[in-house]
């Protein structure tokens, strides 16, 4: 994935250390989604993956950022979320990834539907933390 | 707050109780002294500083307390002050000024109910600077106390600030579970069916209550159908499926048949997307069709009963 992250500014960020954050940086996204032009059924996929990515990080990797920004590459616009933990990272992002697979009590599908959600979806994860990073095009 | 005690400068000495020593650096003496000063200043003009002190901060809330309760409270903390002040001392976080803080504690928590600004309850000790200021700056030795008392008055003003805080934090999550226990109504809708109209975030502890409250009223109205709305729920990730699936499978233990509805299309082609399964658990577009089937299947039941089946 292009890394949009520089040119995604002025970002917004929250600190998400509780579950309260995770609704916060959630109402944050569809905020912006809705400023930046996307169509319902699309605002409702970002923001429910931002919700999945968003808990993710507070439940496994104890909290981080979540930066997000309006993003305009190509002709195209669309939103740019960032999520950043220094949580012990993923051993195995590839099964991380799988359908129904998970290392706690949820459905499995956090990871995974996220990815199916969204446009462009990029992980990164080591033992300093993880980041993922995701992008929704309006169309 | 604790003042460094001197360094390199040249120590007093001290001679406490035969052969104790004690080695006191020259702004412990300094203080010492300051503290002595003030104490002596705040009880002779105890009665012009206090009607000050109260006429400053009564004009700044402007009547929206009574001069009566404002003279008691502020003649309670300049008491405590001043006795705090004999017995030593210009720590505003130590032992001697714990009667101090409980009041100004007790200031705070009242100022938040009563809805004044943090910057109105912190002001109700900083104004105490500005009364004693014109009598105390006239000399060295009086401006040292002033500026000494002054630090003290800043960290007790953060004081009440942070007890405005921590009352507005109590007061919001009091707020909070009101909030819990009002957003999950459970209704009967008609013989036989009750609905859970579910508004807002849905979170392990609100599920808990809507399981529990749904359970009840099952038993209660003696009810065979539920069904559960979630058209005001903006976001349905997998945690909120996953809730709801629970819930489900707790009112089919009781032999309820239960009913998901006010499924949006964007939240129908998110949860697909997902790749959330619901199985074989009815779901509705809107309400009004998922309260039909449920009717629709009371009837039967009572048809059945009529003819003897059952």
């Amino acid at each position: 994935m292009k890394d949009y992250g520089a040119s995604a500014t002025p970002a917004e960020t929250v600190q998400v250390a509780t579950s309260g954050d995770v609704v916060t940086a959630r109402q944050m996204v569809r905020t912006l989604a809705q400023r930046g032009g996307l169509g319902l059924v699309h605002q409702t996929k970002l923001v429910t993956a931002a919700s999945e990515l968003g808990r993710n990080m507070l439940v496994y990797g104890g909290g981080g950022v979540v930066r997000a920004a309006a993003l305009s590459d190509a002709g195209r616009s669309g939103i740019y979320v960032e999520f950043r933990d220094e949580g012990p990272g993923i051993p195995d992002v590839e099964l991380a990834l799988t359908d129904g697979w998970t290392s706690g009590n949820g459905m499995g599908l956090g990871l995974s539907g996220a990815r199916r959600l969204v446009d462009e979806f990029d992980i990164a994860s080591g033992p300093e933390g993880t980041t993922v990073r995701i992008v929704k095009w309006a169309r | 707050m604790k003042c460094g005690n001197g360094g390199t400068s040249t120590p007093a000495l001290k001679v406490r109780a035969g052969r104790q020593i004690e080695i006191l650096g020259e702004d412990d003496v300094a203080i010492e002294s300051s503290t002595r000063l003030l104490a002596e200043k705040l009880t002779a003009e105890r009665e012009t500083f206090l009607s000050q002190w109260v006429r400053t901060i009564g004009e700044d809330l402007q009547g929206r307390l009574s001069m009566a309760e404002l003279g008691r409270e502020l003649g309670e903390l300049y008491e405590a002050i001043l006795q705090a002040l004999g017995t030593g001392g210009l720590d505003g976080r130590g032992e001697r000024y714990g009667e101090v803080r409980s009041l100004l504690i007790e200031l705070s928590r009242n100022r938040a109910r009563q809805g004044f600004t943090p910057t109105e309850t912190a002001r109700s000790v900083f104004a105490l600077k500005e009364v004693l200021e014109p009598s105390l700056t006239g000399d060295q030795e009086g401006a040292r106390a002033y500026l000494q008392f002054a630090r003290l008055l800043d960290d007790l003003g953060l004081l009440t600030t942070e007890a405005y805080v921590r009352t507005r934090e109590e007061i919001i999550s009091s707020q909070a579970e009101q909030l819990l226990e009002l957003s999950t109504p459970v209704v009967k809708l008609w013989d036989g069916v009750v609905g859970v109209p579910l508004v807002g975030t849905l979170d392990s502890a609100r599920t808990q209550v809507v399981m529990e409250k749904l359970l009840q009223t099952l038993v209660d109205s003696d009810s065979t159908q539920a069904i559960i709305d979630i058209t005001g729920v903006p976001t349905v990730d997998t945690q909120v499926a996953q809730h709801l699936l629970k819930t489900v499978v707790a009112a089919r233990m009781m032999g309820a048949q239960c009913t998901i509805s006010g499924i949006r299309p964007q939240i129908a082609q998110t949860i697909v997307a997902l790749g959330i399964e619901f199985g074989d658990i009815p779901t509705n577009a809107s309400l009004a069709d998922a309260l039909r089937q449920a009717v629709a299947e009371v009837a039967k039941e009572s048809e059945n009963d009529a003819r003897g089946l059952l």
